[in-house]
């Protein structure tokens, strides 16, 4: 065969031709440029009117934006400095940010205390850190987030220190009558005393104890109204809160969704379809002019608690699906494999089944806590001094009277830092967990 | 001989509602049912306690009284004489009209933007990256606030186009007017039309507007039926008759005839005085509202379109290729039907979301249900348990009918497995 071959062919390279370069027009920027931006006429078109739209946008909006009004204290002082400098164009008047970015981060909040949010801010960091970065913080800095949600109100609010511990000691209450009660009776009983117990110290107890402890060692920080809470922190708090409380809800919610018991079942989907059926703006509504009708009379307590409640219920809603989510992506296997262990229903779940569950569902947690923290924009609608409602609020000041884009600026880029650095943790995670899982 | 005996008869013991699992659930559902009615209980209470103090009586007579109120964007007749029915109705409405706008153009730029996302060209891409995440990831109810102040502070104003040498010019021939109060378009009218067909004596809707839908739905069911002609025609044959031309004949030379016959013209807007007269008039309010709820939903939509292609198997579209199909045919027959199964329901959960959004609409003062019923309503009749209440109940009906046809969609498409 390889005879006729080269008894056919004339000639027959021997030695192999040495690499060449590949074509110049294939490599480099060049290369790129070519492929990626003007692989046929479309691409060639699309390229060219894009870049079109970007150059105007920044030829329209770079003037604007670069503008030495820092310094200024007032609409009309910037438009002075315009005609100062000989500007014929108007241009952006930071002054506004530099005036007022502390009431757009605090509201109101005394600004001797600003350490206060602050520090509940970057303890809220560490307390999510054994959450977010699992295995890679110490498993005993767990405590530590469960102490957060007690210290948080305190700092934020104020008051005696002896409050949120006497709230925890309720926890403490409740076991050493678990503990007591499962001695001579049995251990479902045990639980529903310890249970009533501690609602009982909550109700009847907490509050003598605390300021009778109070008056003997008074440790307290300086009260603050909830009336002075206002911008991002009102945002921030309002979100956290949300999410810590709804977490457990959702978790009760998800599993009543998907229980045997039709019963217990109807009433939690009949909670969470609610709930997801209407907008929120209806939830505050009812939190701000029905839900003191719906408690008994005399109840009277501030609006943003009030709202507070509604937007927890609201995200546990949300929460009780992304959970169930989770429930529903665990294989068969794992309820079945804590079945054949013996372990009863409460065991397997807190054993097996919520650990791998809560970790699955953690990218959707983060992205309902996304979605809440937008939300709670919606509170300037019934008058809480969020981020767009101190803008209007600044509006009103005739100092700053007519000043739109600076404050949406200002505002929109707080928002979009943190929420787009939240989805970028939630990819993140999402990829970090596909692989354990697939 | 056997040794079977009967199993020794239970007594029934009190803690075997607990310990047995055969009470056990019974058991449970009957404490949760008491713990849920004593909850509603103690609300129904307070709250029949707290009314009674205030000296109200919870009712819905006043549904029926006159509102008093003016709504300046109505698509019925409605006058500030009409009843808060009225006046919720023309809300709700409102809230229906914005809602559907507001989707379709969701979904157009979603898909537009979706695709664009994964096009291979690197500056488009990014672009797309950028408007994707600048939208998702700020307050929707900023931008609603924001495009509502960019029309007011950006747009000329009505007298801007008076004079001589006017600052501003209408656009498009001369027929659209881009002003701080609204855009003015031109309106359809008939010279020769059939007038209006009252409904319930409560409302009237156009005799016009069903004809020529009448039509159009006529055509449209005959063009159909030529092209189940031409399918005949080519699985018995192999070759597909050429119809296109008569298709779109059938469709348009009908309804352009029934337009000619009622003598279909257009109405200008015209700077009259101190505003624009004629034609149909946009409010900022509404433009606002549809053009933040659109472009903010699109965001979303265009990452559900992108997931959905991404989640067709390059395997299928490799097969596909395999069998000699071209690319165009590759995307209409294997890509896009795999695709829709992965992108409709979350797609149809953006028209939910975009359906609740629309009730910022108080944001800005455009009258939808949250604005009549539970805004001016509320404060004029100071009943806020039942309007609120029925505002809830409301959204909860649109949402349960758009959840309907998710599911049956749903089951619709479900894979069947074996």
């Amino acid at each position: 065969m390889s005879n006729t071959h080269a008894d056919t062919v004339l000639y027959v390279r021997d030695t192999m031709l040495p690499q060449s370069e590949p074509p110049a027009s294939t490599i480099g920027p060049a290369g790129w440029a070519k492929q990626n931006l003007f692989s046929g006429w479309l691409n060639t078109l699309l390229t060219v009117v894009s870049a079109a739209f970007v150059v105007f946008l920044l030829y329209r909006l770079l003037p604007w934006f670069i503008s030495p009004t820092w310094g200024s204290d007032s609409l009309s002082s910037c438009r002075a400095l315009f005609e100062e400098i000989g500007r014929d164009h108007e241009g952006a008047c930071w002054g506004v940010i530099r005036d007022r970015w502390q009431q757009l981060l605090f509201g109101f909040y005394p600004a001797e205390l600003y350490w206060r949010p602050i520090l509940s801010l970057i303890l809220l960091m560490v307390a999510l850190a054994p959450v977010l970065f699992v295995g890679k913080v110490p498993a005993k800095m767990l405590i530590f987030s469960v102490i957060y949600p007690f210290m948080l109100p305190w700092l934020l609010w104020g008051g005696t220190v002896w409050m949120p511990i006497a709230v925890i000691a309720g926890f403490g209450v409740g076991y050493l009558v678990f503990k007591l009660v499962a001695k001579v009776g049995p251990g479902g009983l045990a639980a529903i005393v310890a249970t009533l117990a501690t609602v009982l110290w909550w109700l009847f107890l907490t509050a003598p104890v605390a300021y009778g402890l109070a008056s003997v060692l008074p440790l307290a920080l300086e009260p603050v109204a909830s009336r002075q809470f206002g911008g991002f922190m009102l945002s921030v708090t309002i979100g956290v809160v949300a999410i810590a409380c709804s977490l457990p809800i959702g978790i009760v919610l998800a599993l009543g969704r998907r229980s045997d018991l039709p019963l217990v079942k109807w009433l939690c989907v009949g909670f969470i379809e609610f709930i997801r059926g209407v907008p929120l703006i209806t939830l505050l509504f009812v939190a701000s002019v029905l839900l003191n009708i719906f408690l008994p009379p005399g109840t009277n307590f501030d609006i943003i608690l009030r709202v507070m409640i509604m937007t927890t219920l609201f995200a546990s809603a949300y929460m009780a699906e992304v959970i169930r989510g989770g429930l529903a992506a665990l294989p068969k296997g794992q309820y079945e494999g804590a079945d054949s262990l013996g372990l009863d229903y409460w065991q397997a779940q807190r054993l097996i089944i919520m650990p791998q569950a809560l970790k699955i569902s953690i990218p959707g947690i983060v992205s309902t806590f996304i979605g809440v923290f937008k939300d709670t924009t919606l509170v300037s609608i019934i008058g809480l001094l969020d981020p767009l409602g101190l803008a209007n609020a600044i509006r009103a000041d005739t100092d700053w009277n007519g000043i739109y884009w600076e404050l949406f600026l200002f505002i929109g880029a707080v928002f979009f830092i943190f929420c787009f650095s939240m989805s970028r943790y939630s990819m993140y995670l999402e990829r970090k967990l596909q692989t354990g899982h697939r | 001989m056997t040794t079977l005996t009967d199993p020794p008869a239970e007594s029934f013991k009190l803690s075997m509602l607990v310990y047995d699992t055969r009470y056990r659930s019974i058991t449970f559902q009957i404490v949760a049912l008491v713990a849920f009615l004593t909850l509603v209980g103690w609300l129904a209470n307070n709250t029949i306690q707290n009314l009674a103090d205030l000296g109200k009586e919870p009712s819905f007579a006043f549904m029926t009284d006159p509102a008093g109120y003016d709504i300046n964007q109505r698509l019925i007749e409605y006058s500030s004489q009409s009843t808060h029915l009225r006046a919720a109705f023309v809300g709700l409405l409102n809230t229906l009209l914005v809602a559907v706008l507001g989707c379709a153009t969701a979904t157009v730029v979603g898909v537009i933007v979706g695709v664009l996302r994964l096009s291979g060209n690197w500056l488009i891409a990014r672009l797309m990256t950028v408007y994707v995440e600048m939208f998702r990831n700020v307050p929707v109810l900023m931008w609603i606030v924001l495009a509502m102040a960019i029309l007011i502070e950006t747009l000329p104003a009505p007298s801007a186009f008076r004079g001589d040498d006017p600052a501003a010019t209408m656009k498009v021939f001369d027929s659209v007017a881009f002003t701080n109060r609204g855009v003015y378009i031109p309106e359809p009218l008939f010279s020769r039309g059939l007038g209006d067909i009252s409904v319930f004596g409560a409302f009237g809707i156009s005799l016009d507007l069903i004809a020529i839908l009448l039509v159009l739905g006529v055509s449209i069911f005959i063009s159909k039926r030529i092209g189940k002609k031409a399918d005949a025609t080519q699985e018995a044959t192999g070759i597909r008759p050429r119809t296109w031309h008569l298709r779109t004949a059938v469709i348009i030379l009908p309804t352009a005839l029934l337009l000619l016959l009622l003598g279909f013209h257009f109405g200008y807007p015209a700077l009259k005085g101190f505003n624009f007269q004629g034609g149909t008039h946009l409010r900022n309010s509404l433009i606002a509202l549809w053009l933040a709820l659109s472009l903010y939903t699109a965001a979303f939509i265009a990452e559900n379109v992108r997931a959905g292609i991404l989640a067709v198997s390059s395997g299928q579209t490799e097969a596909a290729a395999a069998l000699g199909l071209r690319p165009k045919r590759i995307m209409s027959l294997v890509v896009l039907p795999q695709a829709m199964r992965v992108i409709i329901p979350p797609l149809i959960s953006q028209y939910l979301n975009l359906t609740k959004n629309s009730s910022l609409a108080i944001a800005v003062g455009y009258m939808d249900i949250t604005g009549t019923l539970m805004g001016i309503t509320l404060n004029q009749t100071g009943r806020e348990l039942e309007t609120v209440l029925l505002g809830m109940l409301i959204y909860l009906l649109i949402s349960l009918s758009i959840s309907a046809v998710m599911n049956w969609y749903n089951n619709r498409v479900k894979l069947v497995e074996r």
